[in-house]
């Protein structure tokens, strides 16, 4: 259908009427804003505007397709082209408006676009991330949408059904949490994880079903129509939590690790659960609805219960093997490698509902085998392409449930039952109370570490309902459930009261918890120590080690090393063309450390309080303020020892520049010390090594060991000819190390007590084992992700060398440029 | 308790595979590369995530007091002993004649004040409070502005005005805070 000339100019010239009139306003307000001194109102206002622009934008076309609907009422709905021959005798239209070919496209992508600003806006105001959890903002956005599309008295909305829903938004939402979570505490927690999402899903689902039954039998609330199943099926869709978002609220926190990987594990495993029995007792709804239910078939659904989820992981885990093992051979197409990584997860997901087995176990487990070997065997780029897509994938999966959700919410199609409503309010919170302490308590008897009651207090009062339990009510089949309505209508207001009430005040609740006395105001005094106690702590901590059941894991560790991943991962070839791409690399991002001033003392910025205080002299109490900011801004972080996770974003690399810092700081301090003129046992001048950093993956640096064969190589790389290198020829040692692919030097060096006392080096060289293929290649190539480097996972003895030998290449680095500004006249520079 | 223990090298044959030295002690194993029998600062400098911890160096050094050169399993036990979560009823219970447990308060707050004074001679210098600022900020507060923090830091806590901090005035100016939790790691109970 074509709307000839006149409308669409007319509709052309409204917009851009509108347009210089918003980008008019803006530049009105955003005056105004800082002429008033509010600063932070300005980063609000311009994204307010885009917004409603957008919005606009939004309700114009849906306006403009009645306006077409209505005016070509009388045409036959024709295909685009065929409509084109028909009126072949009309003039040729030069500006033409159709927009029910786009339309379903057009308005998603408008709903997305709308929900990432309003995440944008989200961020811009720095405490509000804290404050709320993101699902808060992407309901908001959701009401909004509806709240136009029911204004403007949109006639065909996009809307989800089960297939959608089932196929294409869940399988993403569900494969990055698998992808994501921890896996060594994971397996770690992992009795405690099956006990308590497998069993608390069931007792909530079952408990909140059966209370709702005898509710329902009341009948002075009218609901007595509502049968014992169809109650049953409530409860198992109304107890599918989503934790999760509400971690990010607490996060600094500094919530313990098994208490982060209870609430990652049920988060991961609840949605599978609750679409299993979901779909078990809709089958029994469809065989049941004349009969009465036999025992035989409540035990032939706990049989398929189970059937279902251990087919699921079964299934899950062959695909992982099976795109481990496709990615070893992957060197040379390095593009294709997101792609197998995402189309083997579907797959297991598809493949294992085709059988009526658990999809999102399937992908869950896929992802979790998957992900350790993968990580091996793939580029960097590719690397972060995977972590990047699925983040993108599940955000925007996410926010389109949340957005269908947010349009049925503003709409006609409700059925309110006070008494039903409350009542599922209250039994939500009741039975999760109960499945909490009861669970907690007995699985308390078993573990080492057991869980204290504020830990519980957290994980009940974490129990926020998302996007999952709105998708499952949706999607009831009205002929099956004649009140759907009314059972829509509970959902969504259980998963509001959740959200907006339980996840704004988690985050004041679990301070409180924390009894931290934050209230007064600490001392300059106070603040360093408290710092360095910190510090002191984690480092403390790093020298502990992890420390696990490591009986279990040790055996599996050593199986994997032995076995799986000579077949999964690559043959290690460092060809010395990827070891200089390497090179080049870092030597790139030397320079550019340099140029922007890291390591030059004289890059410091001017400062503002030119004052130095002398002596007793009293300080006045802005100046006590203003050095307790730039404490509070520069101090360094402490490192995070327990996990980080945020749904909706991937973590921001802040503590990178971090650890760059202290580490050259430490290199600096010892080359200092070493130009003293120390001599090493060995003969060499000092200071005659070069090792490099490699790229730094969230805070942990790793350099590259060098390959003695290519170490010529850096002195003919023409891009550093003004900055001399020196070159280490450990010849005389190394005999037989070119002949060895993954011989590492380490070459640790220590700083130099104060004192005097008399230093050492250590030079010890690790050979490497056939087991440590994988690693050594890891190293050498990749940064680590952050989980990896972390843990230190072995205890044996053989083990460690492959961690400390990591550690060792790790830290023990020097950075080159930085020579050309402390050492520029040393005679040593001008050794090759 | 287990710091008596700590006396034999040798894997303890009849203690139970969940008790926190025996992890030690494996811990201690796994980062003795070598198997010397010993750890020396190399094997604990190779702990990577020290590295890039700003007071990786000074941690390092606080488990080789007085210039030593190795660290065997007692001494490694020694002073992760000062981490350990403080019972309550330790204090409770406790005989006057014993020494003081390395957990205590007191003990845990003289291992701090090890990691600032570096000279040992019982006082930080304003010297060495300056320095140990400078290993925790960033690299873009200036000179002058660290001088000032630290001026500020003595002067908070010198009470006799001699310029340094001795530990009876780092004690007093710490008496408000929790150091038994901040100082305590949950593993090592």
């Amino acid at each position: 259908m074509y709307i000839t000339f006149d409308p669409g100019r007319r509709l052309c010239a409204l917009e851009t009427l509108l347009e210089a009139d918003v980008w008019h306003t803006i530049a009105h307000g955003v005056g105004e804003a800082h002429s008033m001194g509010f600063p932070m109102l300005v980063p609000f206002s311009p994204w307010c505007w885009l917004l409603l622009l957008v919005v606009l934008k939004c309700s114009e076309a849906s306006s403009d397709l009645n306006k077409s609907t209505n005016s070509t009422a009388q045409h036959e709905p024709n295909v685009r082209f065929a409509a084109a021959s028909s009126e072949a005798d009309e003039k040729i239209s030069v500006f033409a408006l159709d927009y029910d070919y786009v339309q379903i496209p057009y308005e998603v992508t408008l709903w997305i676009l709308l929900a990432s600003l309003a995440k944008i806006g989200f961020h811009l105001y720095h405490r509000l991330p804290g404050l709320m959890p993101e699902s808060c903002l992407l309901i908001i956005v959701g009401a909004l949408v509806g709240a136009i599309i029911f204004g403007t008295d949109h006639k065909s909305p996009p809307v989800m059904d089960s297939s959608i829903y089932f196929l294409y938004l869940l399988p993403p939402i569900v494969l990055e949490g698998g992808y994501f979570m921890p896996t060594r505490p994971f397996f770690e927690n992992i009795g405690s994880i099956l006990w308590w999402a497998g069993l608390g899903a069931l007792i909530n689902a079952f408990g909140i079903g059966l209370s709702l039954y005898l509710i329902c039998q009341i009948k002075a609330f009218g609901l007595t129509d509502v049968n014992l199943l169809q109650n049953l099926l409530f409860g198992s869709l109304i107890s599918a939590v989503d934790p999760v978002a509400v971690l990010a609220v607490f996060e600094e926190a500094r919530v313990n690790e098994p208490l982060y990987m209870m609430i990652f594990g049920e988060a991961l495993l609840n949605d599978g659960i609750s679409v299993v029995l979901y779909n078990i007792l809709i089958a029994f709804t469809k065989m049941h609805k004349f009969e009465d239910i036999e025992p035989v078939d409540i035990l032939a659904g706990c049989a398929r219960f189970i059937i279902v989820g251990v087919g699921g992981v079964f299934f899950g885990i062959i695909f992982g093997f099976i795109s481990a093992f496709i990615t070893r051979f992957t060197q040379n197409i390095s593009a294709i490698e997101p792609l197998i990584v995402f189309m083997f997860s579907y797959l297991s997901y598809l493949a294992a509902e085709t059988l009526y087995l658990s999809g999102i176990l399937a992908i869950t487990a896929c992802a979790v085998t998957m992900k350790k070997y993968v990580e091996e065997n793939v580029s960097q780029t590719s690397y972060t392409t995977i972590k990047y897509f699925m983040k993108m994938l599940s955000s925007v999966s996410e926010t389109l449930i949340f957005i269908f959700m947010g349009v049925s919410t503003i709409g006609k199609n409700h059925e309110w039952n006070w008494a039903f409503i409350c009542f599922t309010l209250v039994f939500c919170q009741i039975w999760r109370a109960i499945s909490v302490f009861a669970l907690f308590y007995v699985s308390n008897q078993f573990r080492t570490f057991p869980f204290s009651i504020k830990d519980q207090c957290i994980i009940f009062y974490s129990g926020v309902r998302g996007a999952g339990s709105f998708s499952l009510a949706f999607l009831l089949p009205l002929s099956l459930f004649p009140r759907k309505k009314m059972f829509v209508t509970a959902t969504l207001v259980v998963i509001y009261f959740t959200v907006f009430i339980q996840g704004i005040t988690i985050g004041p609740l679990v301070r409180y918890l924390d009894v931290r006395k934050t209230n007064k105001k600490e001392s300059i005094n106070e603040e360093l120590h408290i710092r360095l106690m910190d510090h002191l702590k984690a480092g403390i901590e790093d020298v502990c080690g992890q420390w696990s059941h490591y009986q279990v894991r040790d055996k599996f560790k050593k199986f994997d090393h032995r076995y799986l991943r000579k077949i999964l991962t690559r043959k290690n070839q460092p060809k010395s063309s990827i070891v200089s791409l390497y090179k080049k690399l870092e030597m790139k991002q030397a320079i550019e450390m340099v140029e922007t001033g890291i390591l030059s003392s004289t890059a410091f910025s001017v400062p503002h309080q030119a004052q130095r205080i002398h002596g007793t002299k009293r300080l006045s109490p802005e100046d006590v303020e203003s050095m307790r900011d730039i404490l509070t801004h520069n101090m360094y972080q402490v490192r995070q020892r327990t996990l980080s996770y945020n749904k909706y974003n991937l973590k921001p690399q802040t503590s990178e520049k971090q650890a760059k810092e202290i580490l050259i700081r430490r290199q600096n301090t010892l080359r200092e010390s070493m130009r003293k003129g120390h001599s090493l046992p060995w003969g060499k001048p000092a200071g005659t090594k070069n090792i490099r950093y490699l790229s730094f993956p969230y805070g942990h640096p790793q350099p590259i060991r060098r390959d003695p064969k290519v170490a010529d190589f850096t002195g003919d790389d023409s891009s550093d000819s003004e900055l001399p290198s020196i070159m280490f020829k450990p010849y005389p040692r190394t005999g037989t190390l070119q002949e060895r692919r993954l011989t590492q030097e380490i070459i640790p060096m220590k700083s130099f007590p104060r004192g005097g006392k008399p230093c050492h080096f250590g030079y010890p060289r690790n050979t490497s084992q056939e087991e440590h293929v994988g690693a050594g290649r890891r190293e050498a190539l990749r940064p680590k992700p952050l989980f990896h480097a972390v843990d230190e996972e072995f205890e044996s003895g053989e083990e460690s060398e492959e961690e400390a030998s990591a550690g060792g290449s790790r830290w023990s680095a020097e950075h080159r440029p930085s020579k050309q500004y402390h050492r520029s006249h040393s005679p040593l520079l001008q050794r090759k | 308790m287990w710091l008596s223990s700590k006396k034999q090298t040798k894997k303890p044959p009849n203690v139970q595979p969940e008790t926190s030295l025996l992890r030690l002690y494996h811990r201690f194993r796994a980062l003795d590369r070598n198997k010397k029998g010993y750890l020396s600062r190399v094997d604990l400098q190779q702990i990577g995530a020290l590295a890039v911890n700003p007071l990786g160096e000074r941690i390092i050094d606080s488990f080789f007091p007085d210039g030593n050169l190795r660290v065997d399993f007692p001494g490694f036990v020694r002073v992760l002993a000062h981490f350990r979560p403080v019972d309550d009823d330790d204090s409770g219970m406790r005989d006057p004649k014993q020494p003081e447990p390395l957990n205590s308060r007191m003990n845990k707050l003289r291992f701090v004040f090890q990691l600032y004074d570096l000279d040992r001679d019982g006082k930080i210098s304003r010297h060495e409070m300056l320095q140990v600022l400078r290993l925790m900020v960033g690299v873009q507060v200036t000179e002058e502005q660290l001088e000032s923090i630290t001026d500020r830091t003595v002067q908070e806590a010198d009470e006799d005005g001699d310029g340094a901090v001795s530990f009876l005035e780092f004690t007093k100016s710490l008496e408000k805070m929790d150091i038994e939790q901040k100082m305590s790691i949950r593993i090592l109970k």
